[in-house]
């Protein structure tokens, strides 16, 4: 379990492995923001690798996002799987991401 | 016949994902219903359990946390109880208002109510019970708490 951050031409990929849960989600929020304050600003999350993410981990996608709009930049999340997109449609958060299927 | 499992947790949210999964397995009988185990009460189970350890119990270490799971024919039921002094549940906001959507509380009680077929408190707030059916015409055995 774990983010593997890479940089794809301007664009920060952090991807997500295993879960994002209360156990790990300020350890994502750590890494976007080190970048975000190093300048970047274009991040995607992929979830190829995802299995889980309960609501803390969705609290922080919606902190994240909110941090990185207010800098100017955007936040898109990738590859989320059925039961992912689930959650999000259900919280309402797939209004509030721009979501798309594969990077 | 019913399996009944019983979990006493230390307050320590490392030991949610284990606790699930040890729920889980109890669950394995219950073929036919994947993404209803999968989804539905993975994900509220572990939410239930957060809100007890994070909210209920104050991330004390000193507290703990009774999950008491019973899996019948028809149904599961998971009653967690923490050793907090309890919470209003009717007080949490809905986190899917547009003026609420960008705050992060309420989610994880939210999803509860989406997902199980009954969610009920206790009259102190400190226990929640989780209902989930396996039948369209199964029935829940309510005990008089909050419906939420």
């Amino acid at each position: 379990m774990g983010f593997v951050v890479d940089t794809v031409g301007d664009v920060v990929v952090v991807e997500v492995e295993g879960q994002l849960i209360v156990g790990n989600r300020q350890e994502l929020k750590q890494k976007v923001l080190e970048r975000l304050e190093r300048g970047d600003r274009e991040f995607m999350i992929d979830f190829q690798n995802t299995g889980y993410i309960d609501s803390s981990g969705l609290g922080v996608l919606v902190s994240l996002s909110k941090k990185i709009r207010e800098q100017g930049g955007t936040l898109r999340l990738a590859n989320l799987n059925g039961d992912l997109r689930t959650l999000f449609e259900l919280t309402k958060l797939d209004t509030l991401f721009e979501i798309i299927d594969s990077r | 016949m019913a399996t009944e499992l019983v979990l006493e947790l230390p307050n320590d949210p490392r030991q949610i994902e284990r606790a699930v999964d040890s729920v889980l397995e109890c669950c394995s009988a219950c073929q036919g219903h994947g993404r209803k185990i999968r989804l539905n009460l993975r994900v509220s189970l572990t939410e239930a359990l957060s809100n007890a350890m994070l909210y209920g119990n104050g991330r004390d270490p000193e507290k703990r946390v009774r999950v008491a799971v019973v899996v019948r024919e028809w149904e599961i039921e998971a009653r967690i109880t923490d050793q907090g002094v309890g919470f209003n549940p009717r007080r949490i906001p809905d986190p899917t208002a547009p003026d609420n959507l960008d705050k992060s509380r309420g989610r994880g009680l939210f999803l509860m109510r989406e997902l199980m077929d009954e969610v009920y408190f206790n009259e102190q707030g400190n226990e929640v019970t989780l209902i989930l059916r396996l039948r369209p015409d199964g029935k829940a055995r309510g005990t008089g708490g909050v419906s939420v």
